[in-house]
């Protein structure tokens, strides 16, 4: 454990003065918060009327989502919704960045075998990179996510909008997938890091791990699906699914000998 | 036979098609300097990892400081340092961040007592806080050293430890390589460099994937060329080389230029006898001497025997 922490150390000591990754690290969640709680302002002043004539144009399925809320709530709340998938964009993509460096970066300095020569297991090893792109990433995810929380307890029009942000579709999404879409991404940037020399191509051919979540995004947007605790229960299961089969594929390709002999 | 540090039993090593070590048997007692000489592609790096527990051996068993290569691997990781090929550094680290996460990762116990004394040893000192970015090769060559020494291992293994430095780099290393002997540490050192090889290695193994010799280098000198004998004459006679071919013990008598050389395998006790029989058929011996093949003519000799014929 204490090996392990001290690659983490050294990982964030050593990717984090990369301006590029700091930047990614800095700047999404940054938007991805202050968005969202920038549409809920600028929505404050808009009539009730308004609002209520742009409830009635929403499809129908919006509404059983809305049960309870005001016709202004509910498409403050819709509005919300959308940025759900966004806020899941995070967890992915933060890690696939810091592990693209810092393992494309260990292959390029030839400073992975002095580390496979000493006593740690590769498990070990890969423990503390995966550990030093998740935690970061979640961090920040959940650290967004509470000033989002915040943030809409104040300029929701309706009590009501701040507890349907808490209720467990949220919390399963934010917690759940959010954690379970990091590990993803830190397996698939390990496999693509293996084959790649150059950490912005392991980066982008990594980031393709976020297919899905834009699908989910679009799909929801145009009205084909609808994000509620099914879709999420389900999501989960499919991501538990996934995680193991990367992780599986991962701890395959982060044997001593294979990181030596075939990683190119 | 505990004291035998290394010892290896038709350990090979092939990928794919490609037989990188084939059947290579050593046996190293502890506090050997070794070298393991042979030309690009030999199977000299694939030999250290094996020995370093890095990649399996596909054939045969291998012994580290009583440890099985297969069955103990991290036992043996702990008890051998490495200088790999292409020694890595974390450049945006500081030497001393950089020594002190290996030192972490070799559960070394007093991490700071251990970088201070290697970073003093190597001259590293005074810019331990310097980012390894802004090293010199020579510098990163050493601090890779020291890197290597940091958990005080009982077995080191260098893998070409002074290709690239220049010469005074290389003396610096070189020198603290001879220190090192004297710690008794046992010591297999890959190179390029048969002067270095000559100078450090109490026996050097010649290796093109398999063993093609093994023992110390004044011995291979010997065994293969014989010991050779210059006499310098005034001027050299077909009659002066009959009256040297005369004699039974002497395997080969040729002229180079104004000098004689004879092959002999006592010259201790021949020479006085040659010396006679040539100033009483009129020669004038000017200087008698030894003459010494390098161990790069063996090498050669042993790597690629047919241009040598040539
Ligand atoms: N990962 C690998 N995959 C396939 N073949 C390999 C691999 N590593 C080494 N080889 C082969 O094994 C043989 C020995 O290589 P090795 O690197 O051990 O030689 P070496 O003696 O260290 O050479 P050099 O003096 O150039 O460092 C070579 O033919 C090489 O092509
Ligand atoms: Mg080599």
């Amino acid at each position: 454990m204490e090996k392990i922490w001290e690659i983490v150390r050294k990982e964030w000591s050593e990717v984090f003065k990369n301006r590029l990754v700091l930047g990614s690290v800095i700047v999404m969640p940054l938007i991805f918060t202050l968005l969202p709680l920038g549409i809920l302002y600028s929505m404050q002043g808009s009539a009730d009327v308004e609002m209520a004539e742009a409830a009635a144009d929403m499809p129908e399925h919006f509404q059983a989502v809305c049960e309870g809320l005001s016709a202004l709530a509910c498409s403050q709340y819709f509005i919300l919704l959308q940025f759900l998938s966004l806020f899941l964009l995070m967890p992915t993509i933060i890690p696939v960045t810091i592990a693209s460096y810092s393992i494309v970066g260990e292959k390029n300095t030839h400073t992975l075998e002095p580390v496979l020569a000493t006593p740690i297991t590769t498990l070990e090893l890969l423990m503390g990179k995966a550990l030093a792109g998740v935690i970061p990433a979640l961090s920040i995810t959940w650290l967004s996510y509470g000033i989002f929380v915040a943030g809409t307890a104040i300029l929701a029009v309706d009590d009501g909008i701040f507890r349907a942000v808490l209720s467990p579709v949220w919390l399963l999404s934010i917690f759940g997938i959010g954690a379970l879409l990091s590990v993803a991404g830190v397996s698939l940037s390990i496999m693509i890091s293996s084959r790649v020399n150059d950490p912005r191509a392991a980066e982008q051919l990594s980031s393709l791990v976020v297919i899905p979540l834009i699908a989910i995004f679009m799909g929801q947007a145009m009205g084909l699906i609808q994000f509620d605790l099914g879709l999420v229960i389900w999501t989960t299961i499919g991501m538990i699914v996934l995680d193991t089969v990367l992780l599986y594929f991962a701890i395959q390709l982060f044997q001593r000998e294979t990181i030596l002999t075939r990683w190119k | 036979m505990t004291d035998t540090m290394i010892y290896t039993n038709n350990l090979t090593k092939s990928f794919g098609e490609n037989l990188a070590v084939d059947r290579l048997s050593l046996s190293i007692p502890a506090g050997e300097v070794f070298g393991l000489l042979g030309p690009n592609g030999a199977g000299k790096t694939t030999t250290i990892r094996m020995l370093a527990a890095l990649i399996a051996p596909t054939g045969g068993e291998a012994r580290v400081a009583g440890f099985q290569i297969g069955q103990q691997d991290r036992e043996v990781r702990k008890a051998v340092g490495i200088l790999t090929e292409n020694p890595g550094m974390y450049n945006q680290l500081s030497a001393e961040r950089n020594l002190s996460f290996f030192a972490k990762l070799y559960e070394v116990a007093d991490i700071p007592g251990q970088v201070e004394r290697y970073l003093r040893m190597l001259g590293l000192w005074d810019r331990r806080h310097e980012a390894v970015g802004t090293f010199s090769k020579g510098m990163r060559q050493k601090l890779a050293i020291a890197r290597a020494l940091l958990h005080e291992p009982r077995v080191l293994y260098l893998d070409e430890p002074t290709s690239g430095l220049d010469p005074e780099a290389s003396r610096i290393v070189r020198d603290f390589i001879a220190e090192l002997r004297h710690e008794g540490r046992t010591i297999i050192i890959c190179t390029h460099n048969l002067n270095e090889a000559d100078r450090l290695c109490d026996r050097v193994a010649v290796f093109r994937s398999e063993l093609l010799a093994l023992d110390t280098p004044t011995n291979l000198r010997r065994q293969i060329f014989g010991r050779r004998v210059v006499f310098h004459l005034a001027e050299v006679t077909p009659a002066l080389l009959d009256a040297v071919r005369a004699y039974g013990f002497v395997q080969q008598a040729e002229v180079l230029e104004d000098k004689l050389v004879v092959t002999l395998d006592d010259p201790e006790a021949q020479n006085p006898l040659l010396v006679t029989a040539l100033v009483g058929a009129g020669a004038q011996v000017r200087f008698v001497g030894e003459l010494r093949r390098s161990l790069e003519d063996v090498y050669l000799h042993l790597v690629n025997p047919q241009k040598e014929a040539n």
